[in-house]
């Protein structure tokens, strides 16, 4: 009995984890940012939400998805509705990918994923800069695009793993 | 050729209108949306601000609170840091003080020098200060901003500056009803009017999105006047936000432009939000 309610609970975690982390990620602005390292920043949010909405999409819900844009937006301090944007562009592009791809494959995942983000944050600076006349440094995005897609592979394996995991548990 | 762009479509379509088993809207549905959310951000209607008011209120209370273990952590860290260091900041606090004992003496006296003349002008400025503590300081790579737990309630307003001891951070850009948002002085779109002193001139300080400024709109003779090897950036009081006279940060003659700043936005736990008022018969 003890067990089984071991059982339930871990599929309780294994179940929201892609949920959990990406509203923490957006409350915590989990980007490594506080290690100080110049010019150093990925963003974790879309790393999360492209693999997941691409391999599983079943446990992370859209509407997740747009509130925790709206949460992002609040906290870092930019217009209402951008972050819910881009997060629903990945999924979109996530979902065409899906609808077309026969056999997955890492690298034209990788290459689709470096060609979403820069997409999406030409979107985003366009948005902020000519629509919202709001200052930014290019450079830094510019920067922040090239790490986010430098870090996907690791936390490619590493959601993999835990997705396999759930695979594993859902279907029996 | 017609096939590639039937499955396109087809694609397209269920990629975008489909909805999965747990979805309950089509994304199509969700992008309409947020494009529907941007635009009426761009529009200051009264019940919108009053929708964006209690949403900003729940989601920086509970940042605050996910993110406080972290913080924890954070601090736990910087304290072990100090303490390995606090040998080396005993000798060079000793020697500071020293020198601060020896300034103390000629600033009081500049002090009532100050006093007496303006009142021969009948003017003296008044201000107010209110503690306020840091609630959110995430380092955004693109934004610099903090968010603090004094609002409207407090009597907070908009375009007041924020001081860690003494030294200008910010100026407050957003005000909800139990919390602020500050706009850190390194911010690229942070521009404040400055006194450069002993030099007397007027410039502007710009953020960078670094920990430094720039400074901008001086005079064609701004590097020529540069005698001493250090500049004091000081407010000026000339937008009438902020009080004349809270310093700002410091600028090396071997690059003149770059304006360092005095306090550590990375370490703000505590600031005072300041409101002035010059009175006077002018």
């Amino acid at each position: 009995m003890s067990s089984l309610n071991k059982d339930s609970f871990s599929n309780i975690l294994y179940s929201y984890f892609p949920l959990g982390m990406l509203f923490l990620s957006v409350f915590n602005d989990f980007d490594f940012n506080y290690l100080k390292i110049e010019y150093f920043s990925f963003n974790f949010a879309h790393i999360l939400i492209f693999f997941w909405t691409l391999k599983n999409p079943n446990h992370l819900g859209y509407i997740s998805i747009f509130t925790a844009g709206i949460i992002n937006d609040v906290i870092i301090g930019i217009p209402i509705g951008i972050s819910s944007f881009c997060y629903l562009l990945i999924c979109s592009v996530t979902a065409y990918i899906r609808n077309i791809t026969l056999s997955p494959n890492f690298i034209n995942d990788w290459l689709s994923f470096l060609f979403t983000i820069l997409l999406i944050n030409s979107i985003q600076v366009t948005i902020l800069d000519l629509v919202f006349l709001i200052e930014i440094n290019y450079l830094k995005y510019l920067i922040n695009t090239g790490f986010t897609f430098l870090f996907y592979p690791i936390f490619f394996f590493i959601f993999n793993y835990i997705n396999k995991k759930i695979i594993v548990r859902f279907n029996d | 050729m017609a096939t590639s762009r039937d499955d396109f479509v087809i694609a397209f379509r269920s990629a975008f209108l489909k909805k999965k088993d747990k979805q309950k809207f089509s994304l199509l549905t969700l992008l309409f949306l947020s494009i529907f959310v941007i635009v009426l951000s761009n529009y200051n209607f009264k019940i919108i601000k009053f929708i964006k008011i209690g949403i900003n209120e729940v989601i920086y209370r509970a940042s605050f609170l996910i993110s406080s273990p972290e913080n924890k952590i954070q601090n736990i860290n910087s304290q072990i840091k100090d303490h390995i260091k606090i040998y080396d900041n005993y000798k060079n606090l000793e020697s500071e003080l020293e020198i601060l004992k020896q300034k103390r003496l000629s600033n009081d006296f500049l002090k009532m020098e100050n006093d007496k003349l303006r009142k021969l002008i009948n003017e003296s400025i008044k201000s107010e200060e209110i503690l306020a503590k840091v609630l959110i300081d995430k380092e955004s790579p693109f934004l610099k901003s903090i968010i603090l737990n004094k609002g409207t309630k407090d009597k907070i307003k908009i375009g007041m500056a924020v001081v860690d001891k003494v030294y200008l951070v910010g100026k407050v850009i957003e005000v909800n009803y139990t919390n602020s948002r500050v706009l850190l002085l390194s911010d690229l779109n942070s521009k404040i009017p400055v006194i450069l002193e002993p030099i007397g001139m007027q410039a502007i300080v710009s953020g960078t999105g670094e920990d430094n400024g720039k400074i901008q709109y001086t005079k064609e003779e701004y590097g020529n006047e540069i005698k001493t090897q250090k500049i004091i950036a000081y407010t000026s009081g000339l937008g009438g936000l902020f009080k004349p006279g809270l310093p700002v940060g410091k600028i090396f003659k071997s690059n003149i432009n770059k304006i360092n700043f005095f306090s550590d936005f990375r370490q703000l736990e505590y600031v005072k939000i300041i409101s002035y008022s010059i009175e006077g018969n002018n």
